[in-house]
């Protein structure tokens, strides 16, 4: 068995893909709120916590489950053995302003919790039961050598039998998102730095 | 596996600028939180513990003729430049990266007219780290670990991984947040702030005290680094979970951060054969009740333990950095802590807690932090 990645999302400019494959794309001029919503539709199963989130928890959310789909990881490999390693540049820096914009008037806890990058992490976590080793890095950019090496040594070393990746980047209306599923199965693509990177750019 | 050890460290904290005069302070029961009247920050009168900014200034411009960095930022760098005058580290050397902790960096910049005067990019964490490593001229690109209140305990166990498996000889890992407006009216809106100093895990328990501060740790394979009279502490073990329950309140049976306990303990090879544990204790209901039920799964209700808040709030994503600098002085030292702020049990589940300073072998040592977003995380610190 190899260490692959078994599957891939990625989001940005208003389109959709999965595994290569185009999903959705809308205009360019459609606001975010509205765009992410219709992507949150196109998956069928109502999930009320998605309309408390923030924008970057919705676009990890969203890209979660087109990458997920049915997949039952926690089940599969045990909740404990399933690891999110998660990177962006601006942290929570657009909720950030948002809830700083509250202060004077009512600072509001419901945007205070999205203060934090990691929130997306337990976002995730609750939505598909999983527990195990989760972690939040800040790049001036999308860092495929640091991501699949961290990602690589959690396999090898046995502190994970599958790994998502993500990179989830929203500030001032400006948003990108890619995720990838790492497993170690026959099927797939390398975990390389440079497919991680080739993917990424796609 | 290359073995991890804890070399020098210093905390700048409402107690001291260098990790001696913090021990010190908290030895004799020295608190650094005191009650603050500052209507920028709060419109009420609210108590935290504070760095005293005077000295701050005079210390940095003892060491720098070149001013222009933030409040925070001149804590990291004071902090760090205390590390490198206490160690034999070649800081420019491509073999050593440096991890940076914290939860909100330099957001202070949103409350000031034009941030202060710094450039809106300030805000960002990797560009706050690059006037770190620029000031030092140090090689590699900082590495920024950002999650929540676990973030100094997660920076201290990426730091393990990546001495362990090769990748760097040292890691100087360094953990920094302030107290704001930012975070106080967004604890405060979640009713979460005490109105009194914090008292973890007692009865009369009213919620948070913030703090805040810097820690900063050098962790390296080179043996040749650590000082020589010392007894020799190694990272031997960590782990983080999550709770996959709630973003904002901690798990309700305590099973993950047993969990993230667990996983540490195997790795470290100890058994239950600690002697000190230096818990989360934030002084919420929630989280102080979270931690209680979480050592008794894991079987450690029976272990001496404290949490540090009492002394210099909650820090944030220093919190995890300076405590572990705290429980390495305290191994080496072989003299525990009491946790000021206790007096009677309000948690559900037995804690065997110190209430004074005393000696006391220490050889093995637990670390926990838990946070938003439900995380958790865990590390053990063994005597070679």
């Amino acid at each position: 068995m190899k260490t692959v990645i078994s599957s891939y999302c990625v989001i940005r400019n208003h389109q959709i893909m999965v595994n290569g494959e185009t999903v959705l794309t809308k205009e360019k001029d459609l606001p975010f709120s509205e765009f992410i919503k219709t992507a949150y539709d196109l998956n069928a199963l109502p999930y009320l916590k998605f309309f408390k989130m923030d924008d970057l928890c919705k676009l990890a959310f969203v890209a979660s489950e087109f990458l997920l789909k049915n997949n039952k990881l926690a089940e599969q490999y045990g909740a404990e053995n399933v690891s999110l390693l998660f990177a962006n540049t601006s942290s929570s820096l657009d909720t950030d302003i948002n809830y700083y914009n509250t202060v004077k008037d009512f600072p509001s806890p419901a945007l205070f919790v999205y203060t934090l990058p990691n929130i997306m992490l337990g976002e995730i976590c609750i939505r598909n039961k999983i527990k195990g080793k989760t972690a939040f890095f800040i790049f001036e950019q999308f860092q495929a050598e640091f991501l699949c090496n961290y990602a690589t040594q959690l396999i090898r070393h046995k502190k994970a039998k599958a790994v998502i990746i993500g990179w989830v980047e929203l500030l001032n209306k400006n948003y990108d998102a890619f995720l990838c599923l790492i497993e170690e199965t026959d099927n797939g693509i390398a975990l390389t730095k440079q497919n991680l990177e080739k993917l990424y750019t796609t | 596996m290359k073995t991890v050890f804890a070399a020098q460290g210093n905390i700048i904290s409402s107690l001291g600028f260098t990790a001696e005069e913090n021990f010190s302070a908290m030895e004799q029961g020295s608190s650094g939180i005191k009650k603050h009247n500052n209507t920028k920050f709060l419109p009420f009168p609210f108590y935290a513990s504070l760095v005293d900014s005077e000295k701050l200034n005079k210390n940095f411009s003892a060491l720098s003729e070149n001013e222009n960095y933030t409040r925070l930022e001149k804590m990291f760098i004071l902090s760090i430049a205390d590390v490198l005058a206490k160690s034999a580290l070649d800081v420019k050397s491509e073999n050593t990266l440096l991890i940076i902790s914290t939860a909100k960096g330099n957001i202070n910049l949103l409350e000031e007219a034009n941030y202060g005067g710094f450039p809106e990019k300030r805000l960002l964490l990797a560009e706050m780290a690059n006037q770190i490593t620029g000031f030092f001229g140090m090689k590699n690109t900082p590495l920024v670990v950002s999650n929540a209140c676990i973030s100094g305990v997660l920076g201290i166990i990426t730091a393990q991984r990546l001495i362990g498996s090769g990748q760097y000889e040292n890691v100087i890992v360094t953990g920094g947040d302030l107290v704001s407006e930012f975070t106080l009216s967004g604890f405060n809106s979640f009713k979460a702030l005490s109105d009194e100093p914090c008292k973890p895990y007692d009865i009369k328990r009213k919620g948070i005290t913030l703090g805040e501060g810097c820690g900063t740790v050098l962790l390296t394979s080179n043996d040749k680094l650590l000082n020589k009279s010392e007894k020799k502490i190694r990272v031997a073990g960590g782990s983080v979970s999550n709770d996959a329950n709630h973003i904002s309140g901690p798990s309700r049976t305590g099973e993950e951060l047993a969990l993230a306990v667990n996983t540490a303990i195997t790795e470290a090879c100890c058994g239950k054969q600690i002697d000190f544990i230096s818990a989360h204790g934030t002084a919420t209901d929630f989280n102080d009740e979270m931690e209680a039920k979480a050592f008794s799964v894991a079987g450690l209700e029976h272990i001496q333990l404290n949490s540090m808040k009492g002394f210099f709030g909650h820090t944030l994503g220093a919190a995890g950095v300076i405590e572990s600098i705290v429980t390495v002085e305290t191994m080496k030292r072989n003299v525990l802590l009491p946790s000021l702020g206790f007096e009677n049990s309000g948690v559900s589940m037995p804690l065997n807690i110190t209430r004074k300073s005393e000696s006391k072998q220490i050889n093995t040592a637990l670390k926990t932090a838990s946070g938003f977003g439900g995380c958790n995380a865990a590390v053990v610190f063994k005597s070679v």
